[in-house]
């Protein structure tokens, strides 16, 4: 939780700089510091997988060539890369509210089924009752609530008994997942169709494509969501109370601050983006969930954000290169033979660098002082 | 073996008189910003009781650390026998035939009895269940110690738990065994137990340090008491000078090596009372719940004018801290009323407290006080958040924060590079400067200050103590709650003694000097007042 008020390294201006005491010496270092924690680590990554991908006797810069090709330079594939950032920016909205108030909330994936079930057995219901934008409005909400009352073991767990959230959010996904899957083959199946799964809500009830393109404005939602959280929790006093209880709960009780409600609040705010961004999937791109759908775009996410740093400008740049790199790795996997799980060994060596970054960053610091 | 060590004790004495079996030379261990033990000479002797005495945070635990070998002193040597020796680890210390039995129990309570006694032996060996049960045989002849082999240690009560520790370090053959506050979880009757046993202890030949903070116990137990001040070592009482003591005179003696002026100490001026004859705070019959890990309040009940400054004396512990929580709206009452200029705020929350006018300062300046990783200037207004002019319908204004900030920063000589440093890289004095500038702005009428002066380096412990008298001429009520009676007698008006929840009495500081403190002394040792001195 240092790392809280500390510059987001993506966003680092070097005008900013200039502006301290020991100008130059400092653009420096803040050069050097942008080579360790991200280009440096990024080219690492690159290289470390090419040579995985040689040993396997394929050609690196031709992969590297297709994801590129595949997810930024053609015009299908950037449409589908924006439109994937959707659900996985209202999880950053999510965790970042969490991670800033000190709540580990990994329940995330189960509170995104959820809310995408809910909003997928009522939405397709409501189609002709209400009007369009009401329809998707309630989805949004009931999804909202759902993935917030998901949440409401663990938060009250937390907030009165001071049980540890990292365990009782988990294992509240892995129930919140299983009791999807149920919903979906149980209650709210499609009798119309053979396999489990909802009711299908037509495409021209879904949200808009923005323009002419066939991208979801889910991913507007998303980005306004995640900005409103970061302003929110940089910029307002309520905010600053969840960060101080977050930061500090002694402090924060000693400053009058009830640390028990901020806590319930935390989690409600929390599972309550991670339920609409399951809806946000739904309502804006899949129609309907399919028994045994779990993207797990939660557990996905987390990394991204804590590369972030908690800053939502930065979450939603590491989201946008995230996101071309599954649609791209996707084709070129395809077109190349190499399996698809090959994506998780690039991301999985992206991840360990950055946090290689992040440690040897820590240490030069460590010395200089 | 305790008969071969008794056998050898008076030829160990003699060729080498004073050398004892533990010698402490001039011991000296800092720690960031404070001395913790500083400069001790110490010497124990097998076959005596030495009891070393002194208020939380006197040093006791640093020095029963190094003994343990868990730190190791900055300067000064340890010598065993007479020899230099160094004891780098715990291990270490075990094999010098040093045992200790800490505060808290060190034992697997999972585990039997045996297996707790046979935990450090070498792996490859299986338990020598029946070699074990013959010594436990014995010792329960020799101390009373009677532990049953296989029961769940968990499911024993503290004294028998601390019976297995002691039990674990006879069985390793211990020359020295250090209590550390071993009283502090037994029964009265667990402890005289206790007591009877360590005299059994020494009459075969060990030698026992007894840790305690407790005046009567240290008489009745020791043969030999070393007190500590400070980190420093106050004063030592030998075998023989105790013998010729009675129980009185033996703690007023006592009262004086830990409260007493030591000598050569800076007078400090008393300050001319500033008190008004309004009263600003009343309380009335305040009680808290306490548990085993606080200390609940019972019946407190003071009044404070303004201009006054009312002094809170009491070893460290004594429920000061739940009082100055309970007064701020941090600790729910069970009983009792608290008024602010008439108006009963017993219900008021914390942030209603202090809009108010009632301001707490915590002693507790880096976990409570401040969030270190925000900027100076964030931490300023942390007890305001979401109040104008610093917030506006929800949204911050950081403009006005960091002007704030900065006013602040100028006002009370804060230095720091700048508002948007991170709170927690100061040093402690400015840290300090901070919050007392956050607890001052705006419309404040009492002040609870909460040991402002501990941890400080002396240049901002005259500043702090000047700026407390500032404030109560300033016509603000001052409860001043510190463990430091010169800085009491110096600033207070009159000073409240606080022992185990309750206040013992309220005296004038009428600057009588040395006999006041003596009072004060035996108060905060919890020894009822025996002249009525109750203002």
């Amino acid at each position: 939780m240092t790392m809280d008020n500390d510059i987001n390294p993506t966003s680092v201006d070097p005008e900013a700089n200039a502006t301290d005491a020991t100008g130059a010496a400092t653009e420096r270092s803040a050069f050097q510091r942008l080579m360790t924690v991200t280009v440096g680590p990024i080219v690492a990554a690159f290289l470390l997988s090419a040579i995985i991908l040689l040993l396997v006797g394929i050609n690196p810069l031709t992969y590297y060539g297709y994801i590129l090709e595949r997810s930024l330079f053609s015009g299908l594939g950037l449409e589908q890369t924006a439109t994937r950032m959707a659900p996985l920016l209202f999880l950053c909205a999510s965790l970042i509210i969490a991670f800033r108030a000190g709540i580990w909330n990994l329940g995330t994936d189960g509170q995104f089924l959820l809310g995408a079930v809910v909003a997928a057995a009522t939405a397709p219901l409501l189609v002709g009752v209400l009007p369009g934008w009401a329809v998707l409005l309630v989805g949004f909400a009931l999804a909202a609530i759902v993935g917030a009352i998901w949440s409401i073991i663990p938060a009250l767990l937390k907030a009165y008994q001071g049980v540890n959230e990292i365990i009782t959010t988990l294992m509240m996904s892995f129930l919140g997942v299983l009791l999807a899957s149920t919903l979906v083959k149980l209650a709210f199946r499609d009798p119309a169709t053979t396999v489990p799964q909802t009711r299908t809500l037509p495409v021209e009830d879904r949200l808009p494509r923005l323009f002419d393109t066939t991208i979801s404005s889910g991913l507007v939602w998303g980005l306004v969501a995640v900005l409103l959280v970061h302003l929110m929790m940089t910029r307002t006093s309520f905010g600053l109370r969840l960060r101080m209880v977050g930061a500090n709960p002694a402090a924060a009780t000693h400053a009058g601050l009830s640390v028990p409600l901020l806590t319930l609040a935390t989690f409600g705010l929390s599972a309550g983006f991670a339920g609409l961004s399951g809806a946000s999937e739904i309502l804006g791109v899949a129609g309907n969930v399919r028994a045994n759908w779990n993207p797990a775009y939660g557990l996905m996410v987390i990394p991204l954000v804590f590369l972030a740093r908690f800053h939502g400008v930065g979450a939603i740049v590491l989201v946008f290169f995230y996101s071309a790199l599954l649609i791209g790795s996707e084709s070129a996997a395809r077109r190349l033979g190499v399996p698809q799980d090959f994506t998780l060994v690039l991301v999985a060596s992206l991840l360990i660098c950055l946090g290689l970054g992040e440690y040897i960053d820590h240490h030069k610091r460590k010395k200089e002082r | 073996m305790s008969v071969a060590l008794a056998t050898e004790t008076p030829t160990n004495l003699s060729p080498q008189k004073g050398a004892g079996v533990i010698g402490v030379h001039g011991v000296t261990k800092r720690f960031p910003g404070v001395i913790a033990v500083n400069n001790v000479s110490l010497t124990i002797h097998p076959g005596e009781v030495h009891v070393l005495l002194g208020e939380n945070g006197a040093g006791k635990s640093t020095l029963v650390g190094i003994l343990a070998g868990l730190q190791e002193p900055d300067e000064g040597y340890l010598s065993l026998k007479g020899q230099k020796t160094r004891l780098a680890s715990p291990s270490a210390s075990l094999d010098a035939g040093i045992s200790t039995v800490f505060q808290h129990s060190m034992l697997v309570p999972t585990l039997t009895v045996l297996e707790n006694l046979t935990l450090g032996a070498p792996w490859h060996e299986r338990p020598p269940r029946v070699a074990i049960a013959a010594r436990m045989e014995e010792l329960k002849r020799d101390f009373a110690l009677s532990l049953p082999l296989d029961a769940i240690t968990g499911e024993l009560s503290l004294g028998q738990q601390q019976q297995i520790e002691i039990a674990r370090a006879l069985l390793r053959d211990s020359k020295v065994l250090i209590l550390d506050e071993a009283t502090s979880m037994l029964t009265p009757q667990g402890a005289e137990e206790l007591g009877a046993r360590m005299q059994k202890l020494v009459q075969s030949g060990l030698a026992v340090i007894f840790i305690t903070h407790k005046l009567a116990e240290a008489y009745r137990f020791g043969n030999r008491i070393s007190v500590l001040k400070q980190g420093a070592l106050a004063g030592e009482m030998g075998p023989e000078e105790l013998k010729g003591m009675s129980e009185d005179q033996a703690i007023d003696e006592i009262v004086r090596l830990m409260f007493g002026r030591e000598a050569g100490a800076t007078s400090i001026e008393h300050r001319t009372s500033t008190a008004r004859a309004e009263t600003v705070l009343k309380v009335a019959d305040l009680s808290t719940q306490g548990d085993s890990n606080v200390m609940g309040l019972e019946n407190i009940s003071l009044e404070l004018k303004t201009g006054e400054i009312l002094g809170v004396a009491g070893i460290d512990g004594n429920g000061q801290k739940q009082l100055a929580e309970a007064l701020a709206g941090q600790r729910a009452l069970t009983g009792g009323r608290v008024e602010l200029d008439g108006e009963d705020i017993s219900r008021a929350s914390v942030a209603q407290r202090r809009r108010n006018g009632l301001r707490y300062l915590t002693d507790d300046r880096l976990s409570e006080g401040s969030v270190g990783a925000f900027p100076i200037s964030e931490n300023t207004v942390l007890k305001d958040i979401g109040q104008p002019p610093f917030w506006v319908n929800g949204i911050e204004r950081p403009q006005r924060i960091a002007q704030h900030a900065r006013d602040l920063i100028k006002k009370f000589s804060v230095r720091t590079p700048g508002e948007t440093t991170p709170i927690g890289r100061l040093s402690g004095g400015n840290i300090q400067k901070v919050l007392l500038g956050r607890e001052l702005s705006g419309e404040a009428r009492v002040v609870v200050f909460n040991k402002p002066t501990y941890g400080l380096d002396l240049q901002n412990i005259d500043a702090s103590r000047q700026r407390i008298a500032e404030i109560a001429g300033n016509g603000l009520g001052v409860m001043l709650i510190s463990t430091d009676l010169d800085e009491l007698m110096a600033l207070s008006d009159r000073i409240a003694v606080m022992e185990g929840g309750r206040i013992r009495g309220i005296v004038e500081n009428d600057g009588t000097g040395e006999a006041l403190r003596l009072r004060i002394g035996r108060m905060m040792a919890g020894e009822e007042e025996h002249k009525q001195a109750t203002a």
